[in-house]
């Protein structure tokens, strides 16, 4: 009677400091964010988010995004089914190598690009001889982006096909079925909820992404400003409602990022539950 | 069964897609493939024939050339070709310079802080991430949901929005900085301030490595402790925490890795200040707008050698929990 009593009390106990904690590190600067920006009302919210060096700044961070997330799919896809479905020397090390950007600092990893393709890099005299411009410039902070999100499709969709083997595949294409067809109607169905998580992640990190591109973008306002960088730039200059209605809109992507992350689980294991329920 | 989801799955080609005669439909995949299976299950060929049989497709699949020379090319451009650039610049200064740069006071203090932090805050959040973990695994609750969902804001929050949401809420007259501050405890633009923003960062890494494992924990070995006279506090040191300590590990380990080159979240609410709260990524930078390259540069790579034997390690704390998970 009195363990189950005590029971009762440290789980309650357990449950209220649990709360705290995600009261104050995750609900709070979810909810100053939205407050500061909407604090002098409407109004100036929406001219915030309105004025133009804004509107560029988002149509920028797409624009990124519709070039890094893409490349990176395809580089996922392809390099999932060379590693999951073939053995071949280094094949570890590679998987070890695809984590690498994780591993690198985003500031590390817009550094690299300066190095290479900046005023005194590597390709910096050829590149300003021929007058393209990449480092302060779009396709820097593509490249950047590029790299920080490397891994993000890959390191999902290895392991998923890792686990599902190469029985199916190697059924269909040896009943004369092509290499994209096999994969379009044998492995997709298997991994797509993988697939689209991974997708998901890798393009809120592209359109979030600091660091590397703070390195590489030179600051240039309307130019080569993405929304987090104009948000540095509105923090700076002591223009909070301004800074935080910009910020606002990455705090509802970074929510709808993780409504589709929920509802993807959700869909993933009602999938297993009825692969259980058709087991023969 | 995986298997049978495929043959679930798959559909036969729609109409307007013209199939040669000899073609397959992907239903007659699904049926070869159950005969397969059932040709190869260990208990009805012998080792041997089950071995060759595995052996000999291997390389049935088609893509295996394409696709892995198209990875190497693309990790080659934009991982190999740029991490190199980084480690040929920073060998081009020559070692005294190299050695100067990295061994001047503030570079060491630089790294003391990101390090020291970045350890601080993979402690802490192994305590809230064990404890989030625990409370969403066995609890039910109102909004256990919700929270479940919410664990994984600071990974898809951009790390600016979290450095300025964090720094409104401990400034000196922010919500939670204005009880903070009277009572002596500084948190904006202090080392403290750094060492929150990484417990922010990292704890989704911690909590999502160790919920699986709760999850999967063997109740059974809690309750026979229990009924066998054991405390719930000796259930848990003796019992529980044993089998969860190479998930803590490994995610304590990657928020750790996070927290050492974080950036964007840190720089707001640090303060800055050079020997005092200046992380090294912020040095990195503050380095390349002097056009100082070359401090830049060894500073970088220093960094990069310790993330590349912070993420080595991970790999094997990883395979080892892998491994566990399967036994």
């Amino acid at each position: 009677m009195s363990a189950v009593a005590q029971r009762g009390a440290g789980r309650l106990l357990l449950i209220a400091a649990a709360l705290v904690f995600v009261a104050v590190f995750l609900v709070a600067p979810l909810a100053i964010v939205f407050t500061t920006a909407l604090s002098a009302g409407f109004g100036p919210y929406l001219a915030a988010i309105r004025e133009r060096e804004a509107l560029a700044a988002l149509q920028l961070t797409l624009t990124v995004a519709a070039i890094a997330v893409p490349a990176n799919l395809v580089f996922g896809v392809a390099a999932s089914w060379a590693i999951a479905k073939f053995e071949f020397p280094g094949r570890q090390a590679l998987v070890t190598f695809i984590d690498l950007p994780f591993a690198v600092s985003p500031v590390i990893s817009g550094l690299v690009y300066v190095l290479l393709f900046g005023a005194h890099g590597w390709f910096g005299p050829w590149l300003a001889e021929h007058e393209i411009r990449v480092i302060f410039a779009v396709p820097g902070i593509v490249l950047a982006t590029t790299f920080v999100t490397f891994p993000f499709v890959a390191r999902e969709l290895i392991p998923l096909m890792q686990a599902q083997g190469r029985d199916d595949e190697e059924a269909a294409t040896s009943l004369g079925a092509g290499g994209w067809q096999v994969f379009r109607r044998v492995t997709l169905p298997n991994v797509k909820w993988g697939l689209l998580y991974g997708v998901i992640l890798c393009t809120a990190r592209a359109m979030g992404e600091f660091g590397a591109v703070s390195v590489v973008s030179g600051h240039i306002r309307g130019k080569t400003n993405t929304l987090p960088l104009h948000v540095e730039i509105l923090y700076n200059e002591y223009n909070a409602v301004a800074a935080f209605a910009v910020a606002s809109l990455l705090a509802l992507l970074a929510l709808a990022t993780l409504a589709v992350k929920t509802w993807v689980e959700h869909r993933a294991a009602a999938d297993r539950v009825a692969a259980q329920g058709a087991r023969p | 069964m995986a298997r049978s989801e495929a043959a679930l799955r798959v559909t036969p080609a729609p109409a307007g897609v013209p199939a040669p005669h000899e073609a397959p439909t992907a239903a007659d995949a699904a049926i070869a493939l159950r005969s397969r299976r059932v040709s190869t299950e260990p208990h009805t060929a012998s080792p041997s024939l089950a071995a060759s049989a595995r052996r000999k497709p291997r390389r049935v699949l088609p893509g295996f050339r394409s696709t892995l020379a198209y990875t190497l090319a693309y990790a080659g451009l934009i991982v190999l070709l740029p991490l190199s650039a980084l480690v040929l610049k920073a060998a081009t200064g020559g070692p005294a310079v190299f050695v100067e740069v990295v061994t001047s006071p503030r570079v060491l203090a630089a790294f003391r802080l990101s390090f020291g932090a970045a350890a601080l805050a993979a402690a802490l959040n192994a305590a809230f991430g064990l404890l989030l973990a625990w409370v969403l695994t066995r609890y039910r609750f109102p909004g256990r949901r919700l929270i479940d969902a919410l664990v994984d804001l600071p990974i898809a929050l951009p790390t600016a929005v979290a450095g300025i949401a964090l720094t409104a809420l401990f400034a000196p007259k922010g919500w939670l900085g204005q009880w903070l501050v009277p009572l002596g405890l500084e948190v904006a633009f202090t080392w403290v301030g750094i060492v929150v923003a990484l417990v922010f960062v990292g704890l989704p890494f911690v909590v999502r490595t160790v919920q699986p494992v709760l999850e999967g924990f063997e109740r059974a070995q809690e309750e026979a402790a229990a009924s066998l006279g054991a405390t719930p506090w000796q259930v848990f040191f003796r019992v529980t925490l044993p089998s969860v300590t190479p998930a803590l590990l490994t995610g304590c380990a990657l928020a750790f890795a996070r927290g050492v080159g974080e950036y964007g979240s840190v720089i707001f609410i640090a303060g800055n200040m050079p020997m005092k709260t200046e992380i090294v990524p912020l040095l990195i930078v503050t380095k390349l707008e002097q056009y100082d390259y070359a401090g830049a540069t060894a500073v970088a790579v220093v960094m990069l050698a310790l993330s590349f034997v912070l993420l080595l390690g991970i790999n094997v704390l990883q395979n080892r929990l892998a491994r566990r998970g399967s036994a």
